[in-house]
């Protein structure tokens, strides 16, 4: 094998990819062979480093200097100075790796060494593509030893001891779902890995797949070890190509040396792993409907019992784990249910990876251990909010989550503490919001989302969220009485309550923790007709100020004809006619027009 | 209305989606991927297909309209040939998604769903597209545009039409 | 795949490859690549570096290039850092040199007095 001494990253997960970073990766290598380097110099393309925000993101070992934000044109630069002459090109690093003139390398940034990295040990460090990186970094190490020298009764023990919870929603432990489908006998049963990541603004699942799809074949086989299932689906979203692709290379390499297929590691145990595309329904990451879906037909939820466990996917015996839950488990093998209790709290243990975004400097991925406060994630590895507003909320949980203010920003986080608040974990999407951000508009949104995903099988679901977002409509327009507060509490409750899957028994949820919280905001909606974070655009009215010259450019907009006033002379809005498009504020040039 | 195809011009995708379909015999619950392959070919799913794809693999039509009218990924519309995708995920929507999307309509003179008359865009509100790092975030063919502003927007599809 | 065995020969394989973007290692041997430095031979220097710790499965060292040390006349120059102990700065190095320092520096935890700056100077 070719060794070389300097080996230059770039990041080719989805974000980084859409800024380009593909022809990032393209002029290294030609500038690398242009200037006879390339026998020393290797460039590889990796998963998602986490840091999104600072992307394209390129790292270069052994030094490890971060440089954010890349551009193609500054390539060049960084082959001749760092590469060729070994003076790393300190005005394109990231800002914060410089600090007392010292250079700081990737795991020193504030952003990283707050971290812990289980299940993201490899993304941004391995290149997806050769499972030979993988097994280096000590890849299927744990299914060897499962299969060799364990039984599948010890395998469960250890993932029970663990206290692994699921990563995909709800917290079950890992360890009692592979022992309540071990017993059940049939001629066939099933490992099925959850990669339906529907959840708006969580993508941490898409990035373990892209960054590292070999820890997901490898722990499927130890789950199919363990309950004794010989075929495996990955469940995946058509909207993820890159993390597909990667999958199915992934799957290809395994099967040539022998880690999928027949007889591994010459135990008898057979295990074959095929992809399934899902097809844009967010109802799909419910268990019973995603196994439908596979089957080829409507996914649309079913009841438990039965389960899956006893009977899932064609009626057999099946097991589902989340992506997130499946990169843990090879690690949980290796090092023992001891070690994976020795971090996160007691009840949770281990990390959880969080997709920060919204309104926060560092948006990205992290992967904390559980138990940490809100506030360290927040501001010491999220930055703050920027443009120095002040931070209002954060949502977690997506559409079947809630939100938690700044009153409870020293919450520590674990599946417990979440639900506590009224949120939940959900999959680990975190949005922060600050106060230029309308809560009733929020949950709104998350209830037009759940509207239109309902598969429509129950009534509480399918004609409930609709008359809750009837109401949520009226409240952000400036229609709804105080009544409706009630009702909409009602109905909330009753959804909870009376819906089939979790879909429906969780939609209520953004309404009732904003209601909990925000109650004040909402009141301002319904009696003052007024949107104090001046998000809802119905109850927004548009002025001019004093800043106007006169030039008459709004008159021209306006498509109602509502503006009037002379050339040089202060225009007026006659508020009875305007339609708040918003037009003339767009047209004029000098700032004159506001809305509040 | 339904749009009717020419399954005489289109012969060739009829063959390519028969054998696509021969060769899945061995597995179960293949009417997923075979529309996934239908609409790659066709770039929707017109009736005809449907029926096709019934007829070949034995599953009820009733199932398999069920189906691909189920779920938001597979049209039985014919689309632009862009299609521009607005990212509605909860971070986009934080910062500001919706007066993108607005700002789209008003350029594209369509609402969302529609396909502009000229057949080059089809406007469409997606699901989180993962870049939350970029939000708000378009979608238009397979390149993606990060931390928009609506007054970029015209800029954007001008570029397009000029393709 | 017949065995564990077989995976770990794989591994331990692949492993010196990817050792490079371990940044926990010990010992750091510095070699100066600015202009004048490349132009005195540093580039053969760092790679015979590299090819003499690779060979002889030093784990722990992590061989990196520098820009200017500052001092051209000396070039090619060499630094070696290891925990606890002082900095070791070799100069006019060239590839029979690093043989002999990888030997008894690197592997042996004894400087080559002769190459160091401060016996030639």
């Amino acid at each position: 094998m070719a060794i070389y001494r300097s080996h230059v990253l770039v990041c080719g997960g989805t974000g980084c990819a859409s800024s380009k970073s593909d022809l990032i990766k393209k002029r290294f290598e030609e500038k690398i062979k242009e200037m006879n380097l390339d026998k020393e110099v290797q460039v590889i393309s990796t998963g998602c480093f986490g840091l999104c925000e600072e992307g394209p993101i390129v790292v270069v070992y052994p030094e490890g200097s971060f440089y954010s934000k890349m551009q193609i044109n500054r390539v060049d630069r960084i082959v001749e100075e760092h590469l060729y002459k070994g003076r790393i090109v300190r005005e394109f690093l990231y800002e914060e790796s410089i600090a007392d003139q010292k250079l700081k390398s990737l795991n020193q940034i504030d952003f990283y060494s707050k971290q812990k990295r289980v299940a993201l040990r490899n993304c941004g460090l391995i290149n997806p593509e050769n499972i030979e990186e993988y097994i280096a970094r000590d890849g299927y190490l744990a299914l060897g030893r499962a299969l060799t020298e364990m039984t599948p009764e010890e395998v469960i023990k250890v993932v029970k001891d663990s206290n692994l919870r699921g990563r995909g929603g709800g917290g079950f432990p890992t360890g009692a779902k592979w022992s309540f489908a071990a017993p059940n006998k049939a001629d066939q049963k099933y490992i099925i890995c959850n990669a339906d990541e529907g959840d708006p603004g969580a993508f941490m699942d898409r990035s373990v797949l892209e960054g590292d799809p070999h820890a997901v074949l490898e722990a499927m086989a130890i789950a199919g070890y363990a309950i004794g299932a010989s075929k495996g689906f990955v469940y995946v979203r058509a909207e993820y190509p890159i993390a597909v692709k990667r999958l199915e290379i992934a799957i290809g390499q395994a099967k040539t040396m022998g880690l999928l297929g027949k007889n591994i590691f010459e135990s008898g145990f057979d295990f074959d792993v095929e992809i399934r595309l899902g097809a844009g329904a967010f109802v799909c990451g419910e268990e019973t409907a995603l196994m439908a879906s596979i089957e080829g037909k409507r996914g649309m939820s079913r009841n438990k019992p039965p389960f899956p466990a006893v009977s899932g996917l064609f009626g057999k015996p099946t097991i589902i784990n989340n992506v997130e839950t499946l990169a843990n488990i090879p690690q949980i093998i290796i090092n023992g249910a001891k070690w994976f209790k020795s971090f996160g709290s007691e009840k949770s243990p281990g990390t959880k990876v969080f997709a920060l975004g919204g309104k926060i400097n560092n948006t990205g991925l992290v992967e904390i251990p559980m138990g940490t406060s809100l506030r360290e994630v927040i501001y010491d590895i999220g930055g703050g909010c920027p443009n120095g507003k002040a931070f209002k909320a954060v949502q977690t949980g997506g559409p079947s989550g809630g939100c938690i203010t700044a009153d409870y920003i020293d919450t520590k986080i674990d599946f417990d503490t979440l639900t506590d608040l009224g949120s939940m974990m959900g999959s680990g999407g975190m949005i922060v919001m600050d106060e230029d951000n309308c809560m009733v508009d929020i949950a709104r949104f998350f209830l037009e989302f759940t509207v239109e995903e309902s598969c429509g099988k129950c009534t509480p679901c399918r004609e409930g969220t609709k008359r809750m977002l009837e109401i949520l409509e009226d409240i952000t327009q400036g229609k709804a009485v105080m009544s409706d507060l009630d009702k909409l509490e009602k109905l909330a409750n009753n959804i909870r309550s009376t819906s089939l899957c979790g879909l429906g028994q969780t939609a209520p949820n953004p309404v009732l923790s904003t209601l909990r919280y925000f109650r004040d905001e909402y009141e301002a909606h319904v009696l003052d007709k007024r949107c104090p974070a001046g998000t809802c655009s119905a109850l927004l009215n548009y002025s001019i100020t004093d800043n106007c010259r006169g030039c008459t450019k709004c008159v021209r907009q306006c498509p109602v004809g509502c503006i009037t006033g002379k050339v040089k002379e202060l225009h007026v809005i006659d508020q009875e006619k305007c339609i708040k498009c918003g037009a003339c504020m767009e047209a004029c040039p000098f700032d004159a027009i506001v809305k509040k | 209305m339904q749009k009717v195809i020419d399954i005489k011009e289109n012969v060739t995708k009829f063959e390519e989606l028969s054998a696509y379909i021969e060769r899945q015999d061995e597995s179960q619950g293949v009417l997923m991927q075979t529309l996934h392959k239908a609409q790659e070919l066709f770039g929707y799913l017109p009736i005809e297909v449907q029926k096709f794809v019934s007829e070949k693999t034995k599953i009820p039509m009733a199932e398999v309209y069920g189906v691909a009218t189920f779920y938001t990924q597979f049209s039985l519309e014919p689309k632009g040939k862009y299609t521009v995708g607005v990212c509605m995920g909860t971070a986009c929507y934080v910062k500001s998604s919706q007066l993108v999307l607005d700002q789209l309509i008003k350029t594209l003179k369509i609402s969302v769903g529609e396909t502009t008359e000229d057949g080059l865009f089809t406007l469409e509100a997606t699901r989180c597209l993962g870049c939350c790092g970029l939000a708000p975030v378009i979608m238009i063919g397979d390149s993606v545009y990060g931390k928009l502003e609506p007054k970029k927007i015209p800029e954007i599809i001008e570029s397009y039409r000029k393709k | 795949m017949k065995s564990l065995d077989e995976l770990k020969k794989i591994r331990d394989e692949a492993k010196k490859n990817l050792e490079l973007r371990d940044s926990e290692k010990t010992t750091r041997v510095v070699v100066g690549m600015a202009t004048c430095g490349i132009s005195a031979g540093a580039r053969p220097v760092l790679q015979s570096f590299i090819e003499e710790v690779q060979k002889r499965h030093l784990n722990e060292v992590q061989v990196v290039q520098t820009g200017c040390i500052g001092m051209c006349t000396y070039e090619p120059i060499v630094e070696i850092t290891s925990p606890d102990k002082e900095k070791v700065t070799y100069i006019h190095m060239d590839v029979d040199k690093v043989k002999r320092v990888v030997a008894e520096h690197l592997v042996h935890g004894r400087a080559v007095k002769e190459y160091t700056i401060g016996y030639i100077k």
